[in-house]
């Protein structure tokens, strides 16, 4: 009797097991959700010590447009200009993203309306194959090719946001266009068929109704475009020239938050003004990107609603 | 202008767009292949490389990309194995899942130097394990992890329910279910994404300049020990890759012949994600030949 008793109460072997293996994926999980935070606990306490700190403040940093950390200005302030790098980021991203959204349109377009085998045999492999090209390999061939083509035609280094711009177009070319096949796919049949029974040719269908209907898949491509744009770091950083300064035109050498990032890090040591303000830059990046995903996440419940 | 005319000018301008970007890639991959594969060589693939000196090889880094690449794997892999699981089998809907769904998505969104700074700041400075393979094995399973989990958590989704429910009818578990009956159905599918992660690892470069490391000391490959400092197999070794290598070789400029060493260096890691990237697609397919009766 005690015997049966105990073994109706006592937990089974496989209901151990069972909570013993919830209990396991759900560390792996909060594992993932915790080096979130911590990323982003760790950078941005990294990131404000110069505010408090060192006394610098937020709109010198911002808005100033002289940067050389190392030396104190006329106001006995760290001379810790980030326009430069803020408008070199923002400049090639913007620049990147209007050249590449026409060619991935385009290319979805052709995947997904007017040849889709074409598109499925060529032009999906050629875009999966760009997207596994490592980026100090774009780096490398805007270095050796697309530097010197500049330079025969503009004159100047060559290294520059122009540079950087065609680098990166590339670069998120790939990701646009399989995003915006994504969009146009999941338009419904439908509405391509009563556009056609009503006389519209193929264009004004694309036109009017699939490029309409797709427009918040669209936009999170783009956005998304611009998201890895902003980031990337070592390609750009090999092609822009690396000059803290406000870029004037596009074949000067100009800068952006990754480039000078990567350069700062290595030469700075750790705890120094000149080291901490390289982690602000770093913030800037973390909260960009942030705001990225709230766009995106914005987007799409618009998108949603209709 | 007729509609027609409109049509058929709008028919070529997308022909065009869409050849120009099959071109971009095709010179692309060509002006590397021609630069580079001319210089691999036996000797290029295999010897230590050498600053201010022609002749250097790329031995040593592409040892520490493959070694870097299998460390990494061994600490991602089950992570995301578990996550995947919990998202896919016992996540319900909720806050607490849209947090994490959330924070998944700004991981996979953050600029991997960023996740390379942390990576830097955490493990080579604050718990003094210097540069690394260890280090830069942990910073690349941050900026992994995200990607395989969804993979993990998709595979597992494409799972027929009727699977789930005759293990459950059995008399098993939820988690036997899942480990005995729709990891094994949804394999083919996992080892793809890990396999397309390996050729995204493989060539990454900004999370490991400062967590890996950006020089690679002389080895000894007879030493096995993998507690010695010149042992191939140390893991708290600083290890530069294949791919810090090459920007390396391009942003300092003191080896005479880095245009070439570069041009060689990138043809062989175009050549590895390629490969990844096929190896990829035939094992999947071939997994799942074998592995159902379809």
């Amino acid at each position: 009797m005690e015997d049966i008793r105990s073994q109706l109460l006592k937990k089974s072997k496989k209901a151990k097991l069972e909570h013993f293996g919830k209990a396991l994926s759900l560390l792996c999980i909060s594992f993932i959700v915790l080096v979130v935070l911590a990323i982003f606990y760790f950078v941005a306490s990294k990131g404000v010590t110069p505010f408090f700190k060192n006394g610098v403040k937020l709109s010198s940093f911002l808005f100033g447009s002289e940067w050389n950390p190392s030396a104190v200005g006329t106001d006995g302030k760290p001379i810790v200009g980030a326009l430069p790098m803020i408008a070199g980021s923002f400049i090639v991203t913007f620049l990147s993203a209007i050249v590449a959204t026409p060619f991935a349109i385009g290319a979805a377009v052709f995947m997904t309306e007017i040849s889709p085998k074409l598109g499925k045999r060529v032009l999906q492999p050629v875009i999966e194959l760009l997207v596994g090209i490592p980026s100090v390999v774009y780096g490398f061939i805007g270095l050796s090719v697309i530097v010197p083509a500049v330079r025969s035609v503009f004159g100047g280094t060559g290294f520059g946001i122009l540079a950087g711009t065609f680098v990166l177009f590339v670069m998120i070319l790939p990701t646009v266009t399989s995003m915006t096949v994504d969009a146009l796919k999941s338009v419904p049949r439908y509405y391509r068929e009563a556009s056609l029974a009503l006389g519209a040719t193929r264009w004004q269908t694309i036109y009017k109704v699939v490029l309409r209907a797709a427009v918040p898949g669209i936009l999170t491509a783009v956005v998304f475009g611009m998201a890895r744009a902003f980031g990337e770091a070592l390609a750009i950083q090999m092609v822009i020239g690396n000059a803290a300064l406000i870029p004037e035109n596009l074949t000067t050498p100009a800068s952006t938050l990754t480039s000078i990032l990567t350069m700062g890090i290595g030469n700075t040591v750790m705890g120094t003004l000149e080291n901490n303000i390289l982690w602000s830059l770093a913030l800037i990046l973390l909260l960009m990107s942030l705001f990225f995903n709230i766009v995106i996440r914005l987007i799409g419940k618009k998108g949603a609603m209709k | 202008m007729s509609a027609k005319k409109i049509d058929k000018i709008a028919t070529t301008v997308l022909y065009t767009i869409s050849a120009i970007i099959v071109l971009i890639l095709a010179s692309l991959l060509l002006f590397i292949l021609v630069q580079g594969v001319p210089h691999i060589s036996w000797h290029f693939l295999t010897s230590p490389a050498k600053s201010f000196e022609v002749g250097g090889g790329i031995g040593i880094q592409l040892f520490n990309s493959a070694y870097l690449l299998i460390i990494t794997m061994i600490i991602s892999v089950p992570i995301s194995l578990g996550a995947g699981i919990y998202l896919s089998e016992y996540a319900k809907k909720n806050w607490i899942t849209d947090v994490i769904r959330t924070s998944i998505e700004i991981l996979s969104s953050l600029p991997s130097v960023v996740v390379g700074l942390f990576g830097f700041l955490i493990f080579v400075i604050q718990a003094g394990m210097g540069f690394s393979i260890l280090s830069g094995a942990l910073a690349l399973t941050f900026f992994n992890l995200p990607l395989l989990t969804r993979n993990v958590e998709e595979s597992l989704k494409a799972v027929h329910f009727t699977q789930r429910e005759a293990g459950l009818s059995l008399g098993l578990s939820r988690w036997e279910t899942v480990t005995k009956v729709v990891v094994p159905e949804a394999l083919p599918g996992i080892l793809t994404g890990i396999i397309l992660g390996a050729g995204r690892i493989f060539g990454e470069a900004a999370a490991l300049i400062y967590t890996a490391g950006q020089s690679a000391p002389a080895l000894d490959f007879s030493n096995w020990n993998p507690f010695s400092i010149s042992s191939p197999l140390n893991i708290f070794r600083q290890a530069e890759t294949l791919a810090v290598h090459i920007w390396k070789v391009n942003s300092e400029g003191n080896m005479p012949d880095g245009a070439q060493v570069s041009a060689g260096a990138s043809a062989v890691l175009i050549i590895a994600v390629l490969l990844f990237n096929f190896f990829a697609r035939f094992i999947g397919a071939r997994i799942h030949k074998k592995i159902t009766s379809a």
